[in-house]
């Protein structure tokens, strides 16, 4: 959190990828909060009225998503989340001791690497192994009238189902506390919020590269 | 006191039938008005008399009707080879038939059925009138289902007299059957209105789409055999061996099918609820599970008239200071002690039991063992939970408390309403009624006797609500709803694994700590740092 070193303002985030994010985020919220009611664990909506709004998120999220991969495909912006080892140790030694003493942030943030290593793997484990969890049990559970013309009633049961599902959910709502709380860690408490709406990033000068834009 | 009871009776089938008329509740109007016809000029001094002037043209109705289980009170389940119908069963309301037949036969679609010696081959003592009459016919208590046709005292010496009825007149208003000819019997089973079903009562004949969407009286207007269709007089329906699942499409008019029609998937099929295709047949879904009634039908007793909930006999005979019998009401007026009877429990707008049902219905008769150290099921209702051919169904659960044999473990039957020495009602002499009961039957009787506990369930069918009145997805979706307890099916919302439940809000929990730990520690270093 040093303000010596001098800024700049880098454009990190697209208007796409913006309108994807905050979408995204409102469905993922609804989709705790209604699907957790559904569960049974606090009555606020009512059960049906939860139901509802929760297939329905989850035909929304699933829109949004039909154009976010289209989105990442034609504009290459999918490269942000492969895994990369680098500088993973000295991120999670900077979460663990340095941004207590106000150590400079181990990972330079450009356009074309706007993620840390940290995030890559946060985000690959969440498009890998809780994405397909939560919607592979969520689509047989929504599709469960067609079970028995497709023969998957032999092999599946409901219950194993709503606990995958459930299990996935508990995962998603780790994620969402550890996201919101990592954007606090930005150079100020609302940096990390601030480009997410805004799209420019303040980051420190890096004199070896050239800005890919500049205000 | 009977009496008055047996009147307002006579006077609430006499108003059920107010509008007479050519049109029947079918709607439809009939080729023939049978006032013109000659052979119904009367005056008939019987029922008899009456029958066979039918028989004159509609030759074949006598035959027809003695194959059905409305003539033969007999029937053998299908399911267990029981010997099951009304003439030999018990249930635990007014218990059985034997022996109190010319009081219990007003209900039987014949004429003259006083004992076991009943000609149940006569062709003249068929009763057309019981079920097609459009108003005004009366089958008093006593006189073995006749009508009666000059002014009568009964009991006899007790200098109450019964008016005749004009059998001509009747006679030439007749048509299809309508809901107040199927209720007079249907609706009053075990002594009274809306007593023994739940879901049926004389609520019905002038029904609000409210109570029922399809005998709504302003609407669809159906009458009975409007879905409990019939063929040469055998009516569909049975609630000895009931369709508890019909998992098919809707049958097309004229379609030659071994279905019942009277099912509800007859008509609506069995994935009957359009819904978005969002919802990918979420409603639809539950019908795998759920028989139609479950949710379609919120609460039985809904039109006004209770339904009696329990009914202990144990209590009956209780005399007042003048060594009379007496009567106790609740605030609504409804009996809640009878001398002769016992106390009943009344419940109305009731929220039924459920349970897996498969259709198959087994009873616990006369000559059957019971367990007197528990509640004895007078009927079991079977059904697999989870089963392919089972369904969860809402039922009525009613408690009886009836006398039985403490030697032989067996259920009795007591004598009760006719005017005589060893009936019931008329000396409060259990071991006299108990033993002319046993006579009648056949059973034997030890002589000694008890009162055990006892349950009998009636499916619940009727009274229909309309769609924005069923039942509530979070009324069964929800720790303690309706389906508490039921077994064989995952439900969201009651079902879920308490491990998982536990480890999830465990790791929330720890996630939590964890951000607020490192948010203190950042906040600490840096307040440090600027000092």
């Amino acid at each position: 959190m040093s303000h010596t070193t001098p800024m700049t303002r880098i454009y990190v985030f697209k208007r796409y990828e913006r309108f994807w994010h905050w979408s995204q985020a409102v469905l993922v919220i609804l989709m705790l909060v209604t699907g957790f009611e559904i569960h049974g664990s606090y009555h606020s909506l009512g059960f049906e009225r939860a139901v509802r709004l929760h297939t329905l998120s989850a035909w929304t999220l699933l829109a949004l998503w039909a154009f976010t991969i289209f989105w990442q495909f034609t504009t290459g912006e999918w490269r942000q989340y492969i895994p990369t080892a680098s500088k993973l140790v000295a991120m999670a030694r900077y979460y663990m001791f340095g941004i207590f003493v106000g150590a400079p942030h181990p990972y330079h943030k450009t356009a074309l690497k706007k993620h840390n290593p940290l995030q890559r793997l946060a985000y690959l484990v969440l498009l890998a192994l809780v994405s397909p969890i939560i919607w592979g049990s969520g689509l047989l559970y929504l599709f469960y009238a067609y079970w028995g013309g497709l023969g998957l009633d032999r092999w599946l049961s409901l219950e194993q189902v709503a606990t995958v599902h459930t299990a996935g959910a508990f995962m998603m709502l780790v994620f969402v506390i550890a996201h919101v709380y990592l954007t606090t860690t930005g150079h100020t408490v609302f940096a990390h919020i601030k480009a997410m709406i805004t799209g420019w990033d303040e980051v420190e000068e890096d004199l070896r590269a050239t800005p890919e834009k500049t205000h | 006191m009977r009496h008055r009871a047996i009147h307002a009776l006579f006077a609430l089938a006499v108003l059920m039938a107010g509008t007479a008329g050519a049109v029947g509740a079918s709607g439809k109007a009939s080729t023939a008005d049978h006032s013109k016809f000659e052979e119904l000029a009367g005056p008939f001094d019987s029922g008899e008399a009456v029958t066979r002037a039918c028989l004159k043209c509609h030759t074949e109705a006598s035959h027809q009707i003695m194959q059905t289980r409305h003539w033969t009170w007999d029937y053998a389940n299908p399911a267990t080879g029981q010997r099951l119908g009304k003439k030999t069963m018990v249930n635990a309301f007014c218990i059985g038939d034997q022996s109190n037949e010319p009081f219990c036969q007003s209900c039987h679609i014949g004429y003259g059925w006083k004992d076991k010696h009943f000609d149940f081959t006569d062709a003249s003592r068929v009763d057309c009138l019981a079920c097609h009459n459009t108003g005004e016919y009366t089958k008093p208590f006593g006189f073995a289902g006749n009508p009666v046709t000059v002014r009568s005292e009964y009991p006899p010496g007790s200098g109450k007299f019964v008016e005749p009825i004009d059998l001509a007149k009747i006679a030439q208003a007749v048509g299809p059957t309508r809901r107040d000819n199927c209720g007079a019997c249907h609706y009053n089973g075990g002594g009274g209105d809306g007593v023994k079903h739940g879901d049926l009562d004389s609520s019905l004949n002038t029904a609000t789409h409210e109570l029922d969407v399809h005998m709504d009286k302003d609407g669809l207007n159906f009458s009975c055999s409007t879905c409990h269709v019939s063929d040469q007089h055998a009516v569909a329906g049975s609630r000895i061996a009931m369709t508890a699942a019909d998992p098919h499409p809707a049958l097309l008019r004229g379609e030659k099918s071994e279905r019942n029609p009277a099912a509800c998937q007859a008509c609506h099929g069995d994935k009957p609820h359009k819904e978005s295709l969002l919802a990918a047949e979420r409603l639809n879904a539950h019908t795998d599970t759920l028989a139609c009634q479950s949710c379609h039908i919120p609460a039985f007793a809904r039109g006004g008239v209770s339904t009696k909930m329990a009914w202990d006999w144990s209590q009956a005979g209780q005399l007042d200071a003048e060594g009379k019998p007496l009567q106790k009401k609740d605030d609504h007026g409804h009996v809640i002690y009878d001398s002769k009877k016992g106390a009943f429990v009344h419940g109305q707008n009731v929220t039924p039991a459920y349970q897996w049902f498969d259709g198959r219905v087994t009873y616990t008769l006369l000559n059957d063992t019971i367990d007197p150290t528990t509640r004895v099921p007078i009927n079991v209702f079977h059904g697999e939970p989870g089963a392919p051919n089972a369904r969860i169904w809402p039922v009525k659960v009613f408690h009886g408390r009836q006398p039985y044999d403490t030697e032989r473990n067996t259920l009795l039957v007591p004598s009760v309403g006719v005017p005589n020495d060893s009936a019931f009602w008329y000396n409060f002499d259990w071991p006299k009624a108990l033993a002319a009961g046993a006579e009648a039957t056949g059973a034997p009787f030890s002589g000694k006797y008890d009162f055990v506990d006892t349950q009998m369930l009636w499916p619940i069918t009727h009274m229909v609500a309309p769609k924005e009145k069923a039942v509530a997805c979070q009324e069964c979706h929800a720790d303690d709803g309706r389906l508490a307890g039921i077994e064989g099916v995952y439900i969201p919302g009651r079902d879920r694994s308490p491990w998982l439940d536990r480890l999830g809000w465990l790791a929330a929990l720890a996630a939590l700590l964890g951000v607020s730990l490192h948010a203190t520690a950042r906040v600490v270093t840096h307040l440090r740092k600027e000092d």
